[in-house]
């Protein structure tokens, strides 16, 4: 069990992170433009960040690696969330927490084969 | 339409919606420590690209277009949703810059100074996201919807 000191430390630093690039969000126009801090590395930067300084550089690669993973399974869902709210314009909260199964179904299938 | 900036946006976003992403952000960093330290750093790295702050991300941009045009006397529903469905797509361009951020790390971390790696890693998703939705604009004729939307 991680200390708590570390747990709380990566939730600030998250959540700075995660402030940050929405404040960018919302900086920006046009709105397709500003989306692409959507996808932004925020969870990424803190916590490799601090996977380093913990663990090491090698352990922090590895989690990179399987990152890719990850973030081909976001692309398929943003995709997935952009179609359906376009054809059939559903409110958007409730699409983008139906369609997460995508974001568990791709990343898992990819782990799953690249392991 | 140019992009630009408008750093007055920054006041319109309201101090529950700071909490939200910040308790989304803080929490899914915390989840994926926990997940790396019970189960290893491959399944823990999955969830470094987890949507975490997308979902009320998309649902604040619908939010703000509804009430923006609600204060015009519009109903602003379906364009809300529209906007949203945007705001997606440019999640998905910013992705395929997030897999080249994971795939730089995961190649030069080892060999380079973490902070070097952290911030070239980071100018990588810039480049391939901004490259990603410039080239879209220019290649896809289809684009032409979305500008008209966006251009509003």
């Amino acid at each position: 069990m991680q200390h708590l000191p570390e747990l709380l430390a990566r939730f600030l630093i998250g959540g700075a992170f995660v402030c940050f690039f929405s404040a960018l969000a919302e900086v920006f126009r046009p709105k397709s433009f500003a989306g692409l801090f959507g996808g932004a590395p925020s969870i990424a930067l803190a916590t490799l960040a601090l996977t380093i300084a913990e663990k090491g550089k090698t352990y922090a690669s590895i989690e990179a690696h399987f990152m890719i993973c990850g973030a081909i399974a976001f692309c398929c869902y943003a995709m997935t969330a952009c179609w359906i709210l376009r054809r059939h314009k559903p409110p958007a909260l409730t699409t983008t927490l139906a369609l997460l199964p995508i974001w568990f179904a791709v990343s898992f299938a990819l782990w799953s084969a690249a392991r | 339409m140019v992009v630009h900036a408008r750093f007055a946006a920054i006041k319109g976003i309201k101090l529950h919606e700071w909490i939200i992403r910040f308790v989304a952000g803080g929490a899914i960093c915390v989840i994926a420590g926990l997940i790396a330290n019970a189960c290893g750093p491959e399944l823990g790295g999955l969830f470094l690209a987890f949507p975490a702050i997308f979902p009320a991300g998309a649902s604040l941009v619908e939010a703000h277009e509804k009430q923006h045009k609600a204060r015009i006397g519009y109903d602003g529903t379906v364009r809300g949703r529209q906007i949203a469905a945007l705001d997606a797509f440019g999640a998905a361009m910013g992705c395929v810059g997030l897999a080249g951020f994971a795939l730089f790390f995961w190649l030069w971390s080892p060999r380079a100074s973490s902070f070097l790696t952290l911030v070239l890693a980071t100018l990588i998703w810039l480049n391939l996201a901004v490259g990603c939705w410039m080239l879209r604009r220019k290649m896809i004729p289809g684009h032409k919807t979305s500008h008209r939307v966006d251009a509003h």
